[in-house]
């Protein structure tokens, strides 16, 4: 079992911090990389991007949304309890490198992912630029750490219940006028990372943008993660799970994400919305 | 139409009819009963110079555990099998004995071969539902650690046979169960997990540290396994890479390759579904691309998922199709139909990109390729349109690059396998071995278990004189 040892609720519950024993893991872990975890006997094997690793304390730590049955599942192991698997890490890690000026752009738990790669850049010597976005105030998470994480941080909100009004388009857009960026970094969910390389490609500043397709082994055996890069098909797990946002066929991510939602009509309802 | 696998002269197998099976996961052939093993064993002349055992890969002493279950000694047929095979449970149900032993057979010659995978499977049945579940002697520790990558057969046989030779042996596994194919591939209805499970379970009763969730290259690598003090390590990962036909439309919603739809189904159980978490496409008009033991199981299953109709698309002729006798037979009862000379060029989706069907065209066998079999090819004009809302792709797999790429100093072939040395398994790594799919591609459970038992002996040699 790998255990539990620190969980923690956001955004109204709706999101979930857990951080893991899995020294192995965290041994080797990388910002960018993931981990397949599977809570029981019968569950189900969901890739998680890990938020953070923490080598000295052999611990990982991943960030959900509850959106369907799996993470509901997760959402109810409490402290001191475990996962019976997890797997990783897998996928390729970011490729940290110091460029200049760097824009990264995360929306809902996307922001959980892109927190160690923003640190990682900044790091790195990197000028960070941050927007982060969320439906509204209570669904916003980590912006104390992204604040700490990057060189300057905007906050928008869709509803306006907090920072910009509006989404992270509006202020993304505002950015690159104002700004020479080399590379732009866009984690959350599918429409908001199409929208961002829509805008980021005009400006031809290159994107990351990291890929959650459906997966089940992690490891290229299936090819179920499969996603079209630049008319070429790719494995998310091995060949990604970062790709150059501009050559992703974001469209055809989205409907291969909304494949059981017939079979689990009632358990991914949420996660089809999501996707919308 | 059908080959019979019941030829005239055995003693029948007892099996579920297809009417029923068709819909469950249980298990096809029931098992013979000790009054049915003895009247087939009955019928081996016990040849002084057999053919069968020239025709084992792993040269079971195939007369003399027949004798002995004709003598009713039960016990000493199953312990005279496991001195050449550790799985034979496996072997009986999985092997393609008509190209092996039976097909060696004297008595084959009259279309009547001993039903040897039958005989061997109701050994191994019976001493697991009546033996002592006794372990058998371990030699003295040799104080040398062993890691294992792979929990396949070929996996198991060398942490079997290094176990019993003193050595300590961590199996290190990517998936969460342990048996490699045996248990993410071969269905429930061919060879029962409870089966796998137990022989993994025996392994460890034996000392085996059977170490799951650890991607080996990933987890940790070969070079931090010798720092960790491992003496030797054997690669045995398997050919696990899909192959799809690279057709235009193959990214629709509804086309899997058979690794992914297997998996589902049998390592995840998704045919208990909602039971268990893991969904499974259910299809209407399900269509099977290839027609190996692995289109054959993908096929089954999906006629066991409730479809209304099951095609396997092939583009040969009968002849060449790879499958084992006896699983094209089940298939064509359970009533799975055959397009041969058929070879799917695109698939056609709806706006949501969803699958809706598939365009083929007609083929007609030409000279023989490298393969030596008829190469197939196009014939003008043939196209036609076939309705299906669920494809598996079955045409095959290639060497998966994860661990070998991650290894600099192992030397692999053009096709991404790792070259070994024949004899002994010795790869370009000191202290590394490996063997079965990895190095030959996609074979037989045999097979694999025949390179890992080569392996297992250079190991100890290794171990105990030097490289
Ligand atoms: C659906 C199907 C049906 C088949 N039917 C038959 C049949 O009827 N008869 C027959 O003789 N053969 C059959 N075969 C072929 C046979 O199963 C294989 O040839 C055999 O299993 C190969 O054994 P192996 O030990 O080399 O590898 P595998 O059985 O493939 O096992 C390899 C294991 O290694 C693990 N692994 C891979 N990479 C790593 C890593 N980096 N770290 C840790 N672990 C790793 C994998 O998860 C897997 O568990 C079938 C194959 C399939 C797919
Ligand atoms: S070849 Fe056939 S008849 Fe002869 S010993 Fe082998 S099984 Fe018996
Ligand atoms: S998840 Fe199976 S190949 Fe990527």
């Amino acid at each position: 079992m790998f255990k539990i040892l620190r969980r923690q609720e956001m955004a109204q519950g709706t999101v979930v911090l857990n951080e893991i024993e899995a020294p192995l893991i965290a041994n080797k872990a990388k910002p960018g990389q993931f981990v397949i975890l599977k809570a029981n006997e019968t569950g189900e094997r969901i890739p998680l991007t890990m938020a953070d690793s923490d080598p000295k304390k052999g611990t990982i730590t991943v960030i959900y949304m509850v959106v369907g049955k799996s993470t509901a599942l997760f959402r109810d192991l409490k402290e001191g309890e475990g996962y019976q698997d997890v797997i990783g890490p897998l996928g390729r890690p970011t490729h940290i490198e110091k460029v200049g000026n760097v824009l990264c752009v995360g929306g809902g738990t996307g922001v959980a992912v892109l927190h160690p790669i923003t640190r990682a850049l900044k790091e790195a010597g990197n000028h960070v630029t941050c927007v982060i976005g969320a439906r509204n105030k209570d669904l916003l998470i980590l912006e104390d750490e992204m604040r700490a994480a990057s060189t300057i941080l905007h906050v928008c909100t869709d509803d306006g219940s907090y920072g910009h009004h509006g989404f992270v388009t509006q202020v993304v857009e505002d950015v690159l006028k104002k700004e020479t960026i080399q590379q732009a970094v866009a984690i959350g969910p599918v429409p908001m990372m199409k929208a961002v390389c829509n805008i980021t490609k005009a400006f031809n500043v290159p994107t990351l943008v990291s890929l959650n397709p459906i997966m089940i082994d992690g490891t290229g055996m299936c090819g179920g993660c499969r996603v079209t890069v630049g008319e070429k098909t790719k494995f998310a797990c091995v060949d990604g799970p970062e790709f150059d946002g501009h050559q992703v066929n974001f469209d055809e991510l989205m409907l291969r994400l909304k494949a059981y939602c017939e079979e689990e009509k009632h358990c991914y309802e949420d996660y089809c919305q999501l996707t919308d | 139409m059908a080959e019979k696998t019941e030829q005239a002269g055995r003693v029948p197998m007892p099996e579920q009819a297809p009417e029923i099976r068709k819909r469950n996961f249980d298990e096809v052939p029931t098992g013979y009963t000790v009054k049915m093993a003895q009247e087939e064993a009955a019928r081996c002349i016990q040849c002084k110079k057999p053919g069968c055992v020239t025709g084992c890969p792993v040269g079971v002493d195939i007369p003399g555990f027949i004798h002995l279950i004709t003598e009713g000694d039960l016990t000493g047929a199953i312990r005279h099998i496991w001195t050449r095979n550790a799985l034979p449970a496996v072997c009986g149900r999985v092997c393609p004995q008509e190209a092996q032993c039976e097909g060696n057979c004297v008595m084959a010659k009259k279309g009547k071969p001993i039903a040897i995978g039958n005989l061997e499977r109701f050994c191994a049945d019976y001493e697991r539902e009546h033996g002592t579940g006794a372990l058998p002697p371990k030699a003295a520790s040799t104080g040398k650690r062993v890691a294992v990558v792979g929990s396949g057969p070929s996996g198991l046989t060398v942490a079997g046979d290094l176990i019993l030779k003193g050595h300590d042996v961590t199996v290190m596994e990517a998936f969460h169960k342990p048996g490699g194919v045996l248990v993410y591939g071969i269905p429930e209805f061919r060879l029962p997990k409870a089966i796998v499970a137990q022989e993994v379970n025996f392994l460890e009763r034996l000392g085996v540290n059977v170490q799951c969730d650890t991607v080996v290259g990933r987890t940790v690598s070969l070079d931090e396994l010798f720092e960790q003090g491992y003496d030797a390590i054997y690669l045995g990962v398997g050919a696990g890479l899909p192959r799809f036909m690279n057709i235009p439309g193959e990214n629709l919603i509804g086309i899997l390759s058979a690794n992914e739809y297997l998996t589902r189904a049998n390592l995840m159980k998704a045919y208990k579904f909602p039971e268990v978490d893991t969904p499974i496409p259910h299809g209407k008009n399900v269509v099977v691309l290839g027609a190996g033991n692995v289109a054959m199981d993908s096929a089954r299953t999906a006629m066991r998922l409730g479809a209304d109709t099951v095609r396997i698309v092939y583009r040969r002729s009968r002849e060449e199709m790879p499958a084992r006798k006896a699983e094209i037979h089940h298939a064509e009862e359970e009533g799975i139909e055959f397009f041969l000379l058929t070879n799917p060029v695109e698939y056609l989706g709806d706006a949501s990109g969803r699958l809706t069907g598939m365009r083929c065209l007609k083929m007609e066998l030409g000279e023989p390729d490298d393969s030596g079999r008829r190469r197939p090819i196009p014939i003008k004009g043939s196209e036609f349109e076939m309705e299906t809302d669920l494809v598996i792709v079955a045409v095959g797999s290639g060497a998966n690059p994860l661990l070998t790429q991650s290894t600099s100093d192992l030397a692999l072939n053009k096709r991404g396998y790792i070259v070994t040395e024949p004899e002994t398994g010795k790869t370009s790594k000191r202290g590394v071995w490996a063997g079965g799919d990895i190095v030959t591609g996609a074979a037989t459970v045999i097979l694999a278990m025949g390179a890992g038992r080569a392996s297992a002996n250079s190991m100890h040699s290794y171990l105990t004189l030097g490289w």
